[in-house]
């Protein structure tokens, strides 16, 4: 593996104040002792930050979005390919870990590997899902229920199937939780006119969040998990700061999980601890998330791992990593130039 | 010196976006021309609101189909669904294109016939069809689909009383996996049904049997349910093959792929999750090749694509006729195009686009239609530039159902336009007039005033 | 029409305006048009060039090449006193 140079194409490089995974991960895969990496940045927007940060973005290329078309981004990638000639592809967003799912055998007749959950592990794991996947899987959820109406919420009051406060979460992104009818109205509007239908109605679960990033290898295996807890949290929801927690139930959970999903690829479970310590389960991400950098400080370099089993490496789970070990988010005005903007806007590279 | 291709002069203002969470694209980016014509020129000259169909679109995605299938299989047929659009000029261009004619009804039958398809390029299909049209189908040699047993011992007994053999083909249900299953066209396979008709047929010496025929469902997401159904009436053309030594002489799997629309209430954008032709091709074809057809020769394979050859080449342009703020205050823009003209906004999500730049300052707004009825919803909640009364839009991908199933409900049926492969523009259907339904209406004398 | 005297216009088509701080993006065709505008050249002369040049007739031509001035003056990138 030594003296092997890998060229790694990445997208999510939104880095901005609630960053993609993008930068993050390059950052890990940029600390390989075991291999050394040319990194191909995937551009949705001219301003994305990560194609103006050269320490750790070798060479971007605009890509359309996959809703442009799954046959115009693979055109796109046989250019980048021809041109870079790419071994990996790490997608970070979640619309495109659809696209790329079901692009992957294409990807791997080009040589180009990627490593991510099968389109059943991606699929199941929605939101809507919950509910089954917590029975199929053995783990606890909060009641979930797909609305397309606001009468549905009304239903669910009256049925009480659900009370409030309630959580009224988007499809792909964005939670509010609910005191009342009128509040879940506003929010089930503004959600609905952002991501579209359905719009998930959650039980709220009163208790503190917890997260685990984890890598499965596949086979059932849990190659790295690291548990987190946010210190603070922005107005948007996001972690500004988290510490790695010694919590081994924490563990259990994210290794049971794997290993009954037999989940490949990078995964971020999002999980409340209530005050009688049980775990539930309220989100399952199917990519490695954007504090991941915290775990590679740790002592657990989960993109390189991800990166070695992409190429097809044999990877000895991580048996530990360091507790207390604190992330604190900042950010950072940095100066361009106009002609970098001309370039990544007018020739779709830079 | 030979001239440069010219392009029409553009500028384009660079937004400085981020991509939404998850990889979204959030922004409506314009449409302001269609194969190069202004939309605000055909709005000019043929009214708004308008749908316009791309000639060069038809070609190039039937092109696109029939590459995917020929390319894996040697002998392959599309039959164009007249339901799904029905408008003579586009028809034609399938027609043109190769593309043989499946109707199903009397109506549909005769409006190939007038587009000077001949008989034996007809696919006769659907519950519906008279003893007349039944010997009229005869005469020309179209390929008649049977539905149902009634329909049946119809064929037999024209057969009894003609010259010419019936043409037939069974057309079989079946369970492929998918939801709900369309069991009530045909005759069913897991139940025995469809082989007892085709045993009927065999023993039946004045109908000449030549294919099996299903249409699993439509809008079919996934490959899968192809596979099944593929193999399923493989293993009824062999089983045929077998016990009466009889080959047939095609398989046709009928149409259903899905186009890129976006259906309500789905997770990915149609655009993203819509499998490709090659994927479709893919499915049907290797279940063909596998199966063991005597002495290796494939049937020919017949495909009534609809939905996904048209959806794309056909666009809805219109006008803004008022925004307003409803009592809970949400925004609505009210469209001269409402469900009247856009029959599938009941199941898509349609992609309505400015066709003129905006701003990047977005809004929740609805979408309605003019009509004076509450159903009238484009669409019901979505951050949207802000438009404004006058403001031109175009909804793309309707060129599938729409022109078949519109209304003529509270307001007429507006323009229809062809832009050709040299961007001159050409009218196909003229707008309805008051005329234009009065003359079929008489008003009894004493109800006169 | 003269176009606003501190555009910044590129080879690639870029055209950033420093007193709005907004950029846009040219095709070929409208890069041209943009630097013959810039040259002060008349409508004329830029319709025999273009037509000279590109498989296009002067009629066609001149309509795209108002809606492209529309476009421009819509962008506000033409100097005030020309409008
Ligand atoms: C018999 C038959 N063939 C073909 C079609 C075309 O289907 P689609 O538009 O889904 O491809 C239909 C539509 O319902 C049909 O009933």
């Amino acid at each position: 593996m030594k003296n092997n140079k890998l060229t790694i194409a990445i997208s999510g490089l939104n880095n901005v104040d609630s960053p993609g995974p993008g930068i993050p991960v390059i950052r890990g895969i940029r600390e390989s002792k075991l291999f050394e990496s040319r990194i191909i940045g995937l551009a949705y927007e001219n301003l994305e930050p990560g194609p103006y940060m050269h320490e750790f973005v070798d060479k971007t290329y605009k890509v359309p979005y996959p809703s442009e078309g799954v046959e115009q981004v693979m055109e796109r990638i046989e250019y980048i390919h021809e041109l870079e000639s790419v071994d990996v592809i790490i997608p970070n967003f979640d619309s495109e870990i659809y696209a790329f799912i079901r692009l992957a055998d294409r990807l791997n007749r080009m040589g180009i590997r990627t490593f991510l959950p099968t389109l059943k592990q991606f699929e199941e794991r929605h939101k809507s899902n919950l509910p089954q996947f917590g029975k199929t899987h053995g783990v606890k959820v909060p009641q979930s229920v797909a609305v397309t109406s606001f009468e549905e919420i009304e239903d669910l009051k009256r049925d009480e199937k659900i009370g409030f406060p309630l959580m009224v979460k988007g499809k792909f992104y964005d939670a509010y939780k609910a005191q009342n009818l009128e509040q879940a109205f506003i929010y089930f509007n503004r959600i609905s006119a952002r991501w579209g239908l359905p719009v998930v109605i959650q039980e709220f679960i009163k208790g503190t969040e917890v997260n685990v990033v984890a890598l499965g290898d596949g086979n059932g295996q849990t190659i790295g998990a690291v548990p987190m807890r946010k210190q603070y949290i922005t107005d948007k929801g996001k972690a500004w700061g988290g510490i790695t927690l010694d919590e081994p139930s924490m563990l259990d959970f994210a290794r049971h999980l794997i290993s009954s999903t037999k989940w490949r690829g990078g995964i971020e479970l999002e999980l409340i601890r209530t005050p009688d310590n049980e775990l539930y389960m309220i989100e399952i991400n199917p990519r490695l998330p954007a504090w991941v950098y915290l775990a590679v400080a740790a002592g657990q370099n989960l993109p390189e791992a991800m990166v070695l089993l992409a190429t097809g490496n044999d990877v000895l789970p991580f048996t530990d990593y360091e507790i207390g070990k604190m992330f604190i988010r900042y950010s950072f005005d940095m100066i361009c130039d106009l002609s970098e903007f001309e370039k990544l806007s007018t020739l779709g590279e830079l | 010196m030979e001239k440069k291709v010219f392009e029409r002069p553009v500028i384009k203002k660079l937004s400085a976006g981020m991509p939404a969470k998850f990889g979204l694209q959030v922004r409506h980016e314009p449409v302001t021309q269609i194969d190069g014509v202004p939309i605000k020129t055909l709005m000019e000259e043929y009214g708004s609101p308008l749908f316009v169909y791309s000639e060069k679109k038809i070609r190039q995605t039937y092109k696109e189909a029939c590459r995917a299938f020929s390319s894996r299989y040697p002998n392959v047929l599309f039959a164009w669904s007249y339901k799904t659009n029905y408008l003579n000029a586009v028809c034609n261009v399938f027609h043109q294109e190769g593309a043989w004619a499946e109707v199903v009804s009397g109506f549909e039958y005769q409006k190939a016939l007038v587009n000077g398809v001949s008989g034996d390029q007809i696919i006769f299909n659907g519950p519906d069809k008279s003893k007349e049209e039944l010997e009229l189908a005869v005469q020309n040699r179209s390929l008649i689909h049977i539905d149902h047993f009634d329909e049946l011992y119809d064929l037999i007994e024209i057969g009894e009383n003609s010259n010419i053999k019936p043409k037939v083909a069974i057309r079989v249900n079946m369970d492929t996996g998918i939801y709900p299953a369309w069991d009530r066209f045909g005759f069913n396979y897991e139940n025995g049904e469809a082989w007892d008709a085709l045993h009927r047929i065999m023993h039946a010496d004045n109908l000449e049997l030549l294919g099996l025929h299903t249409h699993i469902g439509t809008y079919i997401m996934g490959t899968e349910p192809y596979k099944i159904a593929a193999s399923k009436l493989a293993e009824l053309a062999i089983g045929l093959s077998s016990k009466f030594d009889h080959q047939l002489q095609y398989i046709d799997i009928g149409g259903g792929f899905a186009s890129k629309n976006t259906l309500k209430g789905v997770y990915y954008p149609g655009t993203d999750t819509a499998p490709s032709f090659e994927d479709y091709a893919d499915a049907i074809t290797s279940v063909l090749i596998k199966a063991n057809f005597r002495h290796n020769k494939l049937p020919l394979l017949i495909l009534e694509t609809g939905r996904a050859l048209i959806d794309d080449a056909g666009y809805l342009a219109g006008t803004v006729i008022a925004t307003k703020r409803l009592a809970n205050g949400q925004r609505a823009t009210i469209l001269d195009a409402g469900v009247n003209l856009l029959f599938t906004s009941f199941w898509y999500d349609h992609d309505i686009r400015p066709a003129k730049p905006m701003s990047d300052q977005t809004e929740e707004t609805a979408f309605f239609g003019p009509l004076c009825m509450n159903i009238d919803v484009i669409r019901k909640n979505m951050m949207y530039p802000l438009l404004k009364k006058g403001d031109p839009y175009v909804i793309q991908r309707v060129g599938a159902y729409n022109n078949t199933q519109w209304l003529q409900f509270i307001t007429l049926r507006p323009n229809v336009v062809m832009i050709d492969e040299k961007g001159e523009t050409h009218l196909i259907r003229k707008k309805e007039t008051l005329q234009t339904l009065n003359k079929m209406e008489s008003v009894p004398d004493h109800l006169k005033i | 029409m003269k176009l606003k005297k501190n555009l910044a216009i590129s080879e690639t088509g870029f055209v950033f305006d420093p007193s709005t701080g907004d950029s846009y993006t040219l095709n070929t065709t409208g890069l041209e048009i943009i630097q013959m505008l810039r040259e002060g050249k008349n409508p004329e002369i830029i319709t025999r060039k273009m037509t000279k040049t590109y498989d296009v007739d002067a009629n066609t031509f001149e309509r795209y090449y108002y809606d492209f001035i529309g476009m421009l003056k819509q962008m506000q990138l033409v100097a005030p006193d020309e409008e």
